[in-house]
């Protein structure tokens, strides 16, 4: 639904075919049209990404090992205190979607600063050598973004059983569509910090300013019903609130004794489930669109 | 169209100056610094290189070598003036221009966890090359550079000739019409050097690919077939490495004494005039026709004034010669300014 599902470049490369040489045609001189290579660079870009997801298998076992310790050590802990009717569901329950988001938020973020780090290692110039396009090269590192940190939403998503939600195929479906798009829209947010900043430290300690309340302020921990009224307010513009809430009404939609205590409102109102999937998509939209802009600017 | 057999406008355009592998004309760029003062890193550069050759280009640190590198290969836009590249415009078409030249950059990069075989397989894809021409031109060009048997290592256990190499195979994935290469030897030790040089000296013969250098090292400008000594974003001086020092004539006679403030005083007085005197570390130098006759006349005078003279030498000119005669500054004295208007000799 989002940058990784692309349309098949064959489809809609023959209107944009300017050379008039169809398809299957291309060697290594004439690598087709404009687009197919384009596609093809977007491609590199999200191999590389799973190829450095499968090279650095430890990193991402111990960076999928914090929401799961948050899940069964906090969630554990807390489902005591906490009684079920207070929250409409066991804590662990409660705490699955949030500790979702902050398995995608993690890759998603890195993305970021890859950049930074591929800019300051001179990566970012080789990059830039070939015959791609910069917003091509923006593309291709959110594609792989989304998909790295999807894949490992993915793996927290099995462990949906331990905290009781059913293996029902459309409610994983679901649920990982929300995935996709949360990642997407994190990703895309991050790329767009990381080409206004030029320095990684910047980044990282930005990151450490906003990313704890950003989490907090998600309903992801707990709900957001009994904050003050500015809390209200930010958890409104929170991208990380707009993904908790979109997998708890997935979860609801499917599972509606799993109903849980309102997330994100508007005036008092919840929004329709649908405008919030938009706007989180548009939001992922025009970040990348303007991340695009700025990383395009002629030097 | 009888006669010409061109088959798009770029060739048509660039067909005024067949042969040129690069051709440059009134280049210019300028940066606007952010306290509004503006910097000509590269003013009115005019520039042919032919195809197939191997082409030096030199200069003082901040003389604008890598900003016309870039200009080259259309990784910045020139602020006047125009440039051809392989047969392309780098301003109306960049992409062309960045498709038919590789690069290897001073401080390259490789993504250091993905293994040699890895990393050129992305930049194959990157250069639009097709999955089933990839994998082959892949392990082609791990053989051409030596180093088809670390194909699976990880990139970061490779020495740092090895990477040059990889980096050196990466620039040539999809066979570049003009490769540039900036400082490629910086670094590495003389045994690495001189492997890469092996390397880049079997290509012309093999792809009619021109090479493009900066190098600081003048052992290999002599090498090149031609080489450019660029100083304040002007090209000041060009040809053959021999033609140069031709042009230059004048021995250089240095002189070490035990007070060189004093030698310089009177060496300048002996010599003929027109002939610049300097006085540094070295000690005390002098260019002349014919250096080793004026020694004797020299240490006679020096002498009179009651100096001692402890060594003195006349040597033919040297490629370091024809660079300081054009930039005033010697190649090897590292410079820790970087603006060029800064960097007046030590009293």
């Amino acid at each position: 639904m989002t940058a990784p599902a692309r349309p098949a470049p064959d489809a809609s490369a023959t209107p944009d075919d300017p050379g008039g040489t169809g398809t299957g045609i291309g060697t290594d001189r004439e690598p087709g049209t404009r687009l197919r290579r384009e596609l093809r660079a977007v491609h590199a870009l999200v191999h590389r990404d799973l190829l450095r997801l499968s090279v650095q298998r430890v990193h991402t076992a111990l960076m999928l090992l914090q929401p799961v310790l948050y899940l069964f050590v906090l969630g554990g802990g807390l489902a005591a205190l906490i009684p079920d009717s207070s929250l409409g569901v066991g804590y662990q329950a409660y705490l699955f979607p949030g500790m979702l988001i902050m398995t995608v938020q993690a890759p998603a973020i890195i993305v970021g600063i890859r950049l930074i780090t591929d800019r300051q290692s001179g990566y970012l110039r080789e990059l830039l050598m070939t015959p791609v396009s910069r917003s091509t090269l923006l593309l291709g590192s959110c594609a792989g973004g989304t998909l790295v940190s999807t894949v490992q939403g993915a793996v927290l998503l099995g462990l949906g059983g331990a905290v009781g939600l059913p293996y029902d195929p459309l409610l994983l479906a679901l649920l990982l569509a929300a995935l996709i798009l949360a990642s997407f829209t994190i990703t895309a947010l991050s790329l767009l910090l990381a080409v206004s900043l030029d320095r990684p430290e910047i980044f990282q300690m930005l990151l450490g300013l906003v990313m704890m309340p950003l989490l907090f302020l998600s309903g992801g921990f707990f709900p957001l019903a009994n904050l003050p009224g500015w809390a209200h307010t930010l958890s409104a513009v929170n991208p990380l609130a707009y993904g908790v809430d979109l997998l708890r009404r997935c979860i609801a939609l499917r599972v509606p004794h799993q109903t849980t205590a309102v997330g994100i409102e508007w005036a008092g109102r919840q929004p329709p489930l649908l405008l919030e999937g938009g706007l989180l998509l548009a939001g992922g939209v025009l970040a990348l669109f303007w991340a695009a802009h700025r990383f395009g600017r002629p030097e | 169209m009888p006669t010409t057999a061109v088959t798009d406008p770029d060739t048509a355009r660039s067909a005024a100056r067949p042969g040129y592998a690069i051709s440059t004309r009134g280049l210019v760029k300028s940066y606007r610094g952010p306290d509004g003062t503006t910097t000509h890193a590269v003013r009115g550069l005019d520039l042919d290189v032919l195809e197939g050759e191997t082409f030096a280009f030199l200069g003082p640190n901040g003389a604008g070598k890598s900003t016309t590198l870039a200009l080259l290969c259309a990784l910045a836009r020139p602020t006047a003036g125009h440039a051809t590249v392989a047969g392309a415009d780098v301003l109306s078409r960049p992409d062309r221009v960045r498709a038919a030249v590789g690069m290897l950059f001073q401080h390259s990069a490789l993504d250091p966890d993905l293994t040699a075989e890895q990393n050129l397989y992305i930049h194959a894809r990157l250069y639009g090359l097709r999955r089933r021409h990839a994998r082959p031109r892949v392990t082609e060009m791990l053989e051409t550079v030596g180093l088809a048997e670390r194909r699976r290592s990880p990139v970061r256990t490779l020495s740092g000739g090895m990477r040059r190499r990889l980096e050196l195979a990466r620039g040539l994935l999809h066979a570049p019409r003009v490769l540039f290469l900036d400082e490629p030897t910086t670094g590495l030790d003389p045994h690495a050097r001189a492997q890469v040089w092996e390397h880049l000296r079997l290509l012309p013969d093999r792809h009619g690919c021109t090479l493009f250098v900066t190098t600081h090292y003048l052992e290999e400008a002599e090498n090149c077939d031609r080489l450019g000594i660029i100083d304040h974003g002007r090209l000041v001086a060009e040809g053959t490495p021999g033609a140069l020092k031709a042009a230059i004539g004048d021995d250089r006679v240095v002189l070490r004494t035990d007070d060189d403030v004093a030698a310089r005083q009177v060496v300048g007085r002996t010599a003929p005039s027109g002939h610049a005197v300097t006085q540094d570390a070295e000690g005390v130098s002098l260019r002349v026709p014919d250096g080793s006759a004026w020694i004797p006349r020299l240490c006679v005078a020096l002498a009179g004034h009651g100096i001692a003279v402890h060594a003195a030498s006349a040597t033919p000119p040297t490629l370091d010669d024809v660079f300081f005669h054009h930039t005033g500054r010697s190649i090897h004295v590292p410079r820790t300014h970087r603006a060029p208007a800064a960097t007046e000799e030590a009293p």
